[in-house]
């Protein structure tokens, strides 16, 4: 059935390698002019395809949010559940059927505002998820409010003065809480992000990648980086790869944005662990009961 | 050869900023939404990095490797 759909939108005009993946009749996509998720779902597919994951066998699961329409773009099995809760429906469907691929798309208010205790126990279990977070350093779907990850001084809605607030650092928050995989990157490095997300889906373990990605609507119109060119030069001028970062001191990286791999380490996943446990209680393994699996 | 699809071209210019080689310019031919759309001017300067089609947020663009 997937496998009829997919061929139905593949037309001789559209050539482009990334739309045979979409569902032809949803687009264009409703995400404003120069939004940095279309550059990363085209970085994701890439990943996807290098990392040679059967497109049928793939499962799709969002929040809310402008990032969390992903899924509805994209043709294959797909989840939009409620704020927040995207981590705990994609850890059930993981558990349930372990031989999907699972990948969670999420933005920085869905996985570290309402989601963030989700988040965080997600990374400590390590379940074997991928986790693409599209930072955009604001609410863009809501009307330009405040979130955790915006930078000190970003004028928003919420916060006319500048924020006050010191944002969270995504990557040593799951690092802390014991992600086997993590990386950052932003829209303006789209070969790199997409060898990342690569390393990310071929790795057993919970894997989170933050995408910083351009809003010229809310954030550039707000903070003097009206266009997305603008916005995309802005990042290509303040990233620093994370290996010269770790040879300057904390001044010197204030309001850089450290790009590169940050862990990759071995440790226990969580569905070979319960059918380990299940093997040692009961002599099998867990038992697998669905429509769909025979 | 280059194609850019007008119906799902938004006008961003990413493409013009980013292609290393300049070949897009913003031409004067607008689509249905009155977007003026870019156009790949200088196209014999294409090295087909592809990077265009990789930056394009609308999945617009595409690029055609050259056999020679």
């Amino acid at each position: 059935m997937a496998e009829k759909n997919k061929q139905d939108f593949i037309t001789d005009e559209e050539k482009n390698p990334y739309i045979k993946y979409f569902r032809k009749d949803r687009l264009p996509t409703i995400f404003c002019s120069g939004c940095g998720i279309g550059i990363t779902i085209n970085s994701f597919l890439k990943g996807l395809e290098s990392a040679d994951i059967d497109f049928n066998n793939l499962s799709l699961v969002s929040g809310i949010g402008c990032s969390s329409r992903v899924p509805g773009y994209l043709n294959c099995d797909s989840l939009h559940t409620t704020h927040g809760r995207a981590m705990s429906f994609a850890t059930g469907l993981k558990i349930g059927n372990p031989d999907l691929n699972v990948v969670v798309f999420t933005g920085d208010g869905d996985a570290s505002a309402i989601g963030g205790n989700h988040l965080i126990h997600a990374a400590r279990r390590n379940i074997n998820l991928t986790v693409i977070c599209i930072n955009n350093n604001i609410y863009g779907m809501t009307g330009g409010q405040v979130s955790p990850t915006s930078p000190e001084g970003t004028l928003a809605t919420t916060a006319p003065y500048g924020s006050i607030d010191t944002p969270f650092n995504l990557i040593d928050l799951v690092t802390a809480a014991g992600a086997s995989f993590v990386g950052r990157w932003t829209t303006a490095h789209p070969l790199q992000l997409s060898k990342t997300i690569k390393n990310g889906l071929l790795n057993n373990g919970f894997s989170f990648i933050e995408v910083v990605s351009q809003c010229p609507t809310y954030y550039g119109r707000k903070n003097k980086l009206k266009t997305p060119v603008s916005m995309i030069k802005m990042f290509k001028e303040n990233s620093i790869n994370k290996r010269r970062a770790d040879t300057l001191s904390e001044e010197e990286l204030l309001g850089k944005i450290v790009v590169g791999e940050f862990v990759n380490k071995k440790r226990g996943e969580l569905s070979k662990k319960i059918d380990d446990l299940s093997y040692i209680k009961s002599g099998r393994n867990t038992i697998r009961k669905s429509a769909y699996i025979f | 050869m280059i194609q850019i699809n007008p119906d799902l071209c938004k006008g961003c210019y990413i493409c013009v900023e980013i292609c290393p080689k300049s070949v897009y310019l913003i031409s004067n031919v607008t689509n249905k939404k009155d977007i003026k759309i870019p156009a790949p001017e200088n196209e014999k300067n294409c090295i087909t990095c592809h990077l265009c089609e990789l930056e394009c947020p609308d999945q617009a663009i595409y690029v055609e490797d050259k056999n020679d």
